[in-house]
C-alpha cells in the first residue's frame, strides 16, 4: 500500500531532530501564572472565584460560558491575585485569571471512573467538564466534537499524529512516552461511535512512533495505525480526512459530514485523563526550540506558565533571536514579548535567530504567474490571484474563486518565488469577508 | 520589559527559490540551443546574441531609472527576454535592428505595461513580430554559407521534400535558435526536471497541432510531414521556452491545457492557410491575449467543492 496522502502541499526543513530525543521533562511553575478565559473556540470561560480566594490543583476557577465553551481549572495551587486583561500569544489582550501559585502544588480530589461503566452521556460530560479541548491548535471544544447530530454514522475517529508542523516534537514525545494513554483514550472515544473505527495517522518521518502504536494496538480488532507521507499540511484536518478516507469536506462542512471525528494525540490523551482519571487539563507537552536556544528540548509545563520562564528553563538564548514564534514556523504566532501565558492550545515556543520573512521581503519581486503556489495550495485554490483580489479589496472575485475555502496553511507563502505575502493578503481579506456576512 | 522581537504574519519560512533562480535555470536551458546556433551559424550568432541580452538590459536599467522604479535587472527577467529574442532572429540580422528589437521588447511590451508580471504579451515574441512588420526583408532573410535561402517549412509548401533528420540536429536555414530540435529537447527536460515548466502546455500544444496537421494539413498521418512540421519554424522553441512563459499563459491548470490548444490550432490555421509557413510567434502572441479569457472560464474547482450554486446567503 502507498503512503496516504493528498494533493498539493509543501516540504519545508523538518527542524525536529534538535528537540525530538530530549525526554519530556516535568516543569514546576515559581510565582505567578495567568489563564486566559478565552482559550478555546467559543463563549470565554466565565469566573467562578474571586480575587483573594485560595484555589487547589485540580479545582475550576471558571466555568463555560456556552455549549461552545469550554471551563477552565486551575493548575496550582494558590491564591486569586487578580481577574484582569493580559496579553496571549496572538498578541490580543484577553480578561485573565491570575493565580499566585503557594509552591505546595496541592490537588483536589478526583473522581475515577470505569469507562466501560459509563453511559455515553457521561462520558461526553466528564470530557466537557475537565474542559478538553483540541490541543492541536484551534482549541475547538471536544464535547462538541464528540456530539454530533447522528453518532451512528461516524465512521472514523482519527487520531491526528501528523505533526506535519516543523519543529514541534510534542506529539512525537506523547507517541513514544505515552502510546498506551492514546489507545485507551481512543477505545474510550470509539465507546460512542458504534459503527466507527479508530485510526491513529502518524507522518512517515516518525517511524518509532508508528511501530510503537502498532505493536500496541495489534490486538485491537477496531484500531489501526495509518502511515502518512511526510508533507506540510499532512495534519490539516480537510487533508488527514482526505489522505484517510479518501472523502473531500470543504469549509462549510464539518468532519462528521464525512463520517469522521479527527483528534489531535494530546486531545486524546487529555480525554483519557478526564474520563478514566477525572484530571481535567491542566497540563500538556510543549518543545522550546530553535536555533537560538541553548538547551532545546520538550516540557511538561503547568497552564499559565509563562513562556519566560520555559525558555529560562531551555538555557534560555545562546544567540540573540530575531524572531520568536508561539508555536511552528508554518501557523504559529509571531510574539513581541516573552511574557506571554502558555494555553490549553500552545504547543510550542521556536527561537529563530534569522528572519525569513524580513530577509525575503528585501528581496521580493513582482508576481511572475508562475504557479508554484497553486500547486501548493492544498484547497486547490488560486492563491496569487486570491492576493491580489485581496489587494484590491475586490470581495466579489475573492468569493468567486473560492477564497473562503483557504485553510490559512501558508504553503503558497512558503513557495512563492516571489517572496509575496500571499497567504497574509488572503487571512486578511477573509477575515473580512466574515466580518461583513456576521452584519448582515 | 525586554526588547520588542520581529513579528508577522505566519508562515515565518520561506522556500530558497527566487524569481532570479528560475530565470537562472531557463538560461541554462537555452544554453545548448545557444551553443549549437553559435556553432551552426558562426561568430555572427554570437555578436547577435550579446548584442541583444545588453540590449534589454540597458533598456530595462535605463526605464527604471527614467521613471524613478526599483532597479529591477536583479530577476534577470530582462537576460532572458535578451536571449529569447536573439534565438528568434536570423543570424544576418543587422545588429542595430536586434537592439532596436530588445528596445521595444523591454520599453513597450514589458516595462510599458507595469514591468515584470504585468506584460500581456511575450515580450521576446512581440518583438519578433514588431521586427518582422519592421523590417521584414532583413528578418526572413536565412541566406548564410551553409545553407540555401529557404528554410525547412518554406521549401516543404513548396512541394519539395524535407531531410527530418537533419531538422533533428538543425542542420538547415532558420533563425539562430530554432533548428536544432534535439538541443532545444535537452533544455526542456532539463526545465522539466527542475520543475520550472511542466508538459500541460507544450504537450496539449504539440498533441493539438498534430491532431490539427493530420486533418487538414493534407498530407494525413504522413510521418515524414508531420515530424517535419514539429521540428520545423521554431515550434519546438515556441512550445517549451516560450508559450510556458509565466506570465503570458494562464494559471488555471485546465486553462493551461486550453492554452496549448488554442496555440495548436491557430499555428496549424497559420500554417495550413496563411501566407506564412510558419506561425508559431503569432499563435503564442495572439493566444496571450486569450489568457484572460481562459483564466475566466477555467476557475479551478476547490478541493471539497460540491454543486455551484449551492451557498447559503
Amino acid at each position: 500500500m502507498g503512503l496516504l496522502t493528498f494533493k498539493g502541499g509543501v516540504h519545508p526543513a523538518e527542524g525536529k531532530e534538535l528537540s525530538k530525543d530530549k525526554p519530556t521533562r516535568v516543569l514546576q511553575p515559581k510565582g505567578e501564572l495567568v489563564f486566559p478565559l478565552s482559550q478555546h473556540i467559543g463563549a470565554p470561560a466565565k469566573p467562578i472565584v474571586a480575587v483573594g480566594d485560595t484555589v487547589l490543583r485540580g479545582q475550576i476557577i471558571a466555568e463555560a460560558g456556552g455549549f461552545v465553551s469550554s471551563p477552565i481549572a486551575s493548575s496550582v495551587s494558590g491564591t486569586i491575585k487578580a481577574i484582569e486583561p493580559r496579553r496571549v500569544p496572538t498578541g490580543d489582550m484577553v480578561n485573565s485569571i491570575v493565580i499566585e501559585s503557594d509552591g505546595a502544588f496541592r490537588e483536589i480530589e478526583y473522581q475515577e471512573a470505569d469507562a466501560d461503566a459509563l453511559s455515553n452521556d457521561e462520558i461526553i460530560a466528564r470530557v466537557q467538564n475537565a474542559g478538553v479541548v483540541g490541543m492541536g491548535g484551534a482549541g475547538f471544544p471536544t464535547h462538541v466534537k464528540l456530539s454530533p447530530k447522528e453518532p451512528g454514522n461516524i465512521e472514523y475517529v482519527i487520531v491526528n499524529g501528523a505533526e506535519c508542523e516543523p519543529y514541534l516534537t510534542s506529539d512525537y514525545r506523547i507517541m513514544l512516552d505515552e502510546p498506551e494513554k492514546i489507545v485507551e483514550g481512543l477505545r474510550i472515544m470509539l465507546k460512542l461511535f458504534d459503527n466507527a473505527k479508530g485510526i491513529i495517522a502518524i507522518e512517515n518521518n516518525k517511524p518509532e512512533c508508528i511501530a510503537k502504536l502498532r505493536e500496541l494496538t495489534a490486538d485491537e480488532s477496531r484500531i489501526d495505525v495509518a502511515e502518512l507521507l511526510t508533507k506540510y499540511p499532512q495534519g490539516g484536518e480537510r487533508q488527514l480526512i482526505y489522505a484517510v478516507t479518501k472523502r473531500s469536506i470543504n469549509s462549510g462542512m464539518l468532519p462528521a459530514d464525512a463520517g469522521c471525528i479527527v483528534d489531535n494525540v494530546e486531545t486524546v490523551v487529555s480525554v483519557y485523563n478526564a474520563v478514566k482519571l477525572g484530571k481535567p487539563v491542566m497540563n500538556r507537552v510543549f518543545t522550546v526550540t530553535g536555533d537560538a536556544v541553548a538547551d532545546p528540548c520538550n516540557f511538561e509545563f503547568y497552564m499559565g506558565t509563562s513562556f519566560k520562564e520555559l525558555l529560562d528553563a531551555a538555557g534560555g538564548f545562546k544567540e540573540q533571536p530575531e524572531k520568536i514564534i508561539s508555536g511552528g514556523p508554518m501557523m504559529g504566532f509571531a510574539l513581541f514579548d516573552l511574557d506571554v501565558p502558555t494555553t490549553k492550545t500552545t504547543s510550542a515556543l521556536l527561537c529563530m535567530t534569522r528572519d525569513e520573512v524580513a530577509a525575503a521581503d528585501s528581496v521580493a519581486t513582482a508576481c511572475i504567474n508562475c504557479g508554484r503556489c497553486v500547486e501548493a495550495c492544498p484547497e486547490q485554490i488560486v492563491p496569487s490571484r486570491l492576493s491580489k483580489f485581496a489587494q484590491h479589496g475586490d470581495k466579489e472575485s475573492f468569493e468567486k474563486w473560492h477564497g473562503m475555502e483557504c485553510v490559512e496553511c501558508g504553503s503558497c507563502s512558503f513557495i512563492c518565488p516571489a517572496k509575496r505575502q500571499l497567504a497574509q493578503y488572503i487571512k486578511t481579506m477573509k477575515k473580512q469577508i466574515l466580518a461583513d456576512r456576521r452584519k448582515k | 520589559m525586554s526588547e520588542l522581537y520581529n513579528v508577522s504574519s505566519s508562515p515565518h519560512v520561506r522556500s530558497k527559490d527566487t524569481t532570479g533562480r528560475i530565470m537562472f535555470y531557463v538560461l541554462i536551458a537555452l544554453l545548448p540551443t545557444s551553443i549549437f546556433g553559435v556553432y551552426n551559424f558562426g561568430y555572427k550568432a554570437l555578436v547577435l546574441i550579446l548584442v541583444t541580452i545588453a540590449s534589454c538590459v540597458v533598456s530595462e536599467w535605463a526605464y527604471n531609472k527614467i521613471v524613478h522604479k526599483k532597479n529591477t535587472l536583479g530577476d534577470l527577467s530582462a537576460v532572458v527576454t535578451g536571449l529569447l529574442l536573439a534565438l528568434n532572429l536570423p543570424a544576418t540580422l543587422p545588429w542595430w535592428q536586434a537592439v532596436i528589437g530588445g528596445m521595444f521588447a523591454i520599453v513597450v511590451v514589458k516595462c510599458l505595461f507595469g514591468g515584470l508580471g504585468q506584460n500581456f504579451m511575450n515580450p521576446a515574441l512581440g518583438a519578433r513580430c514588431f521586427l518582422l512588420i519592421a523590417f521584414a526583408a532583413n528578418m526572413t532573410n536565412f541566406t548564410i554559407d551553409a545553407y540555401s535561402g529557404a528554410t525547412p517549412l518554406a521549401a516543404l509548401r513548396n512541394g519539395e521534400s524535407v531531410d527530418t533528420m537533419d531538422m533533428l540536429i538543425g542542420r538547415t536555414a532558420g533563425t539562430i535558435g530554432e533548428t536544432c530540435t534535439i538541443a532545444i529537447l535537452f533544455g526542456a527536460i532539463f526545465l522539466i526536471l527542475m520543475g520550472v515548466i511542466d508538459l500541460r502546455i507544450p504537450g496539449s500544444y504539440i498533441v493539438t497541432f498534430v491532431i490539427f496537421m493530420a486533418l487538414f494539413g493534407g498530407h494525413g498521418l504522413d510521418s515524414n510531414y508531420i515530424v517535419a512540421q514539429l521540428c520545423g519554424g521554431g515550434l519546438m522553441l515556441g512550445a517549451f521556452f516560450m508559450a510556458t512563459d509565466y506570465v503570458t499563459s494562464p494559471i488555471t491548470p485546465n486553462g493551461q491545457i486550453l492554452f496549448g490548444v488554442c496555440l495548436g490550432i491557430l499555428t496549424g490555421l497559420f500554417r495550413t492557410f496563411g501566407a506564412n509557413a510558419e506561425g508559431v510567434s503569432f499563435a503564442i502572441i495572439l493566444s496571450n491575449l486569450l489568457v484572460p479569457m481562459i483564466e475566466k472560464i477555467t476557475i479551478p474547482k476547490s478541493f471539497g467543492q460540491v454543486k455551484e450554486g449551492k451557498k447559503h446567503e
